[in-house]
């Protein structure tokens, strides 16, 4: 295997880095484009969208020290990257006493958990399909019935949901229709809880699964029908390796890594849809924290909260690209 | 097209699958037309989108309110009327008139940031991958990090802060990220072909750099760039329509987006109507399967390899 190299690490952590810092900035910068001072802007929007701001001395005090409008720009900007860095977000004007930082430690998790474990489920059902939509040997049913169900390919997932919830959360009602457990539980480790965390995961988990499996499945299916002309392959036929063998150790053990390649760069765009599907279906998660400091014009929600996913997905694509040097040697010789 | 069987490639690949017939035109492939015909038809409705109906009835107040679908009832017991085939929605306006107006702005959304995309993408890619060098790295690692970032999130954040918007300033400030997939795709397919026997003789004739990209290369990159150019298409009519679901965009006249940002909001799912968000909804979805099936056409017009496995 061998280790990875030194200048294909330090070439993932600039990146790393440098995706956190242009977050940071450009958060730090949008508001300050938009016209009058940031924080009289927001609590005039605030106050207009809710009538009378609850305790605005406080808010104003207190982001009026956190933002330092009084000091030069560039000290403003050092000021704000450390309090960023040390992941001091501000306070939630919403929900004025909790910080930024308490709230997003609620919700993180359930969005890790139900973007992960759909990314586990899409990228593995996907590459199985697209094999054996390319492998000879697979059954002709198998063949027809594959693309059928992928006809959902490229539909946002947020649409979807749209319609998996009407379909079996309201003319069959199977699955619940909003939440991301059943109504008055309290987190607990039982196996209540964790059953009623399913039940009301699958039909999240469903809208991003069943429109992205096919984008694998297509990838896979075009990296394979490239290896299965390759003389290795006549040889391994010839040598009478067993073709289940011949499929795992030479197919997709080849196929499979530029697909981790793409699966690197689609989590950006995975990040984007299932924020809008947590939205459709009030789930507990960064999505609908932000959904919420939209709907309460509560700027330090959403700014956080948005930088916070950034870095979740930069620090996703960071584990990706030091995992694959393990299944492809090859790179870690290269040193890129 | 008789240029392509020049690329040594493609030849191979037609000689692979063994049935080279003077009849198979690779772009005559039901994918790409269908596909083709689909955005063809949704785009032509700007134009003849008022003869076929009323475009006025999109604006709120022009219809009686709540109104079914044609053959359908309401939880009023009204019946639709063939004054409004596709029913009303909760503020009086047609759905017939909306998705007629509607459709084909989504898709101009998508067309624009698309083509700033492209256009940025094509001049970063051929200069990353021609001149390479201090320029390559700069422009890589700015490609990967705008990939890595989730656009929408900066979106958001610049939606929360500014005023409404109209949609060609929405499609332009997605366009500020949609410059990076083409840019890294574009790069390695011209580093992958600047290395052929044509590039390098073009270089030994003293072929200027800038001849050598955009009429040496640039032409055999077409089926690529098209593909590439589709699927930029998907990418940004995916924000836009995120970003309407939130409810930002034109409310006056509603993109498909939007109307299902207030269907949701005025819970059309519990009074059950279904013909509100449900439509816009199926077209976009016939929208992106569309745009899907241009995309997939246009790899197996690029990719012999890959006609003869479909």
């Amino acid at each position: 295997m061998g280790g990875i190299s030194l200048n294909y690490l330090a070439r993932r952590l600039l990146v790393f880095a440098l995706t956190v810092w242009v977050a940071a900035t450009l958060i730090f910068i949008i508001p300050r484009l938009a016209p009058g001072d940031p924080i009289s802007a927001m609590i005039a929007r605030m106050s207009q969208f809710e009538g009378f701001v609850e305790n605005a001395d406080l808010i104003i005090e207190s982001w009026r020290k956190r933002f330092g409008l009084d000091d030069p720009i560039h000290v403003q900007y050092l000021r704000y990257l450390g309090n960023t860095l040390r992941l001091d977000l501000g306070y939630s004007m919403g929900n004025f006493p909790s910080t930024v930082y308490e709230l997003i430690a609620r919700r993180l998790p359930w969005t890790i958990g139900l973007v992960g474990l759909s990314t586990v489920i899409f990228f593995t059902v996907g590459n199985l399909c697209g094999a054996l939509l390319a492998w000879y040997r697979t059954p002709r049913w198998l063949k027809v019935m594959i693309p059928i169900s992928m006809t959902f390919t490229s539909v946002p997932p947020a649409l979807f949901s749209l319609l998996l919830v009407y379909i079996f959360g309201f003319l069959l009602p199977i699955f619940p229709q909003v939440g991301a457990y059943g109504r008055g539980m309290v987190p607990s480790l039982t196996p209540e809880f964790f059953g009623s965390v399913l039940h009301h995961g699958f039909l999240p988990a469903m809208s991003i699964v069943l429109v992205t499996f096919g984008f694998w499945a297509l990838g896979m299916r075009g990296m394979m029908v490239t290896i299965e002309g390759e003389d290795y392959m006549i040889l391994a036929q010839a040598k009478g390796l067993k073709p289940f063998y011949v499929l795992y150790r030479y197919m997709i053990r080849n196929a499979i890594l530029p697909q981790m390649t793409a699966l690197a760069v689609s989590i950006g765009t995975l990040i984007n849809g299932s924020v809008l599907v947590e939205i459709m279906f009030v789930y507990n998660g960064m999505g609908s924290l932000i959904y919420e400091g939209i709907n309460t014009q509560d700027f330090g929600l959403i700014q956080g909260t948005s930088f916070i996913l950034i870095v979740t997905s930069a620090l996703a694509v960071l584990i990706i690209d030091l995992v694959y040097p393990l299944i492809d040697p090859r790179i870690s010789l290269e040193g890129r | 097209m008789a240029e392509k069987t020049k690329d040594p490639a493609v030849a191979g690949g037609v000689k692979k699958a063994g049935l080279l017939n003077r009849f198979d035109n690779p772009w005559l492939n039901w994918k790409f037309l269908t596909g083709a015909g689909i955005i063809g038809l949704i785009f032509f409705m700007i134009f003849l989108g008022n003869q076929f109906w009323d475009t006025e009835l999109a604006l709120a107040g022009s219809s009686p309110l709540n109104m079914p679908p044609v053959g359908f009832t309401n939880w009023r017991d009204q019946e639709g009327v063939p004054e409004h085939p596709l029913g009303t929605e909760n503020s009086g306006r047609d759905m017939l008139a909306l998705l007629i107006v509607g459709t084909p702005r989504t898709i101009g959304v998508g067309a624009i940031a698309a083509s700033v995309g492209m256009g940025i993408g094509i001049l970063l890619g051929f200069l990353a991958g021609f001149v390479g060098g201090f320029a390559d790295d700069v422009i890589r690692l700015a490609t990967d990090v705008t990939i890595t970032i989730p656009s929408l999130l900066v979106l958001i954040v610049i939606q929360s802060v500014l005023p409404r918007i109209d949609l060609v300033t929405m499609a332009l400030l997605i366009s500020m990220f949609a410059w990076a997939t083409p840019t890294r795709y574009i790069r390695a397919q011209v580093l992958s072909m600047r290395e052929s026997g044509y590039v390098q003789m073009a270089r030994l004739s003293g072929v200027p750099t800038r001849d050598i990209m955009y009429r040496e290369i640039m032409p055999n990159l077409l089926p690529y760039l098209a593909a590439s150019y589709i699927g930029n298409m998907t990418g940004a009519i995916l924000s836009a329509v995120g970003l309407e679901l939130l409810g930002f965009g034109p409310q006056r006249i509603p993109s498909l987006g939007v109307s299902i940002f207030w269907s949701i909001e005025a819970a059309a799912l519990l009074r059950n109507m279904w013909w509100w968000w449900g439509i816009p909804t199926v077209i976009l979805a016939v929208v992106f399967i569309a745009l899907l099936l241009i995309n997939l056409g246009l790899d197996e017009i690029a990719n012999p390899r890959l006609r003869k496995a479909s």
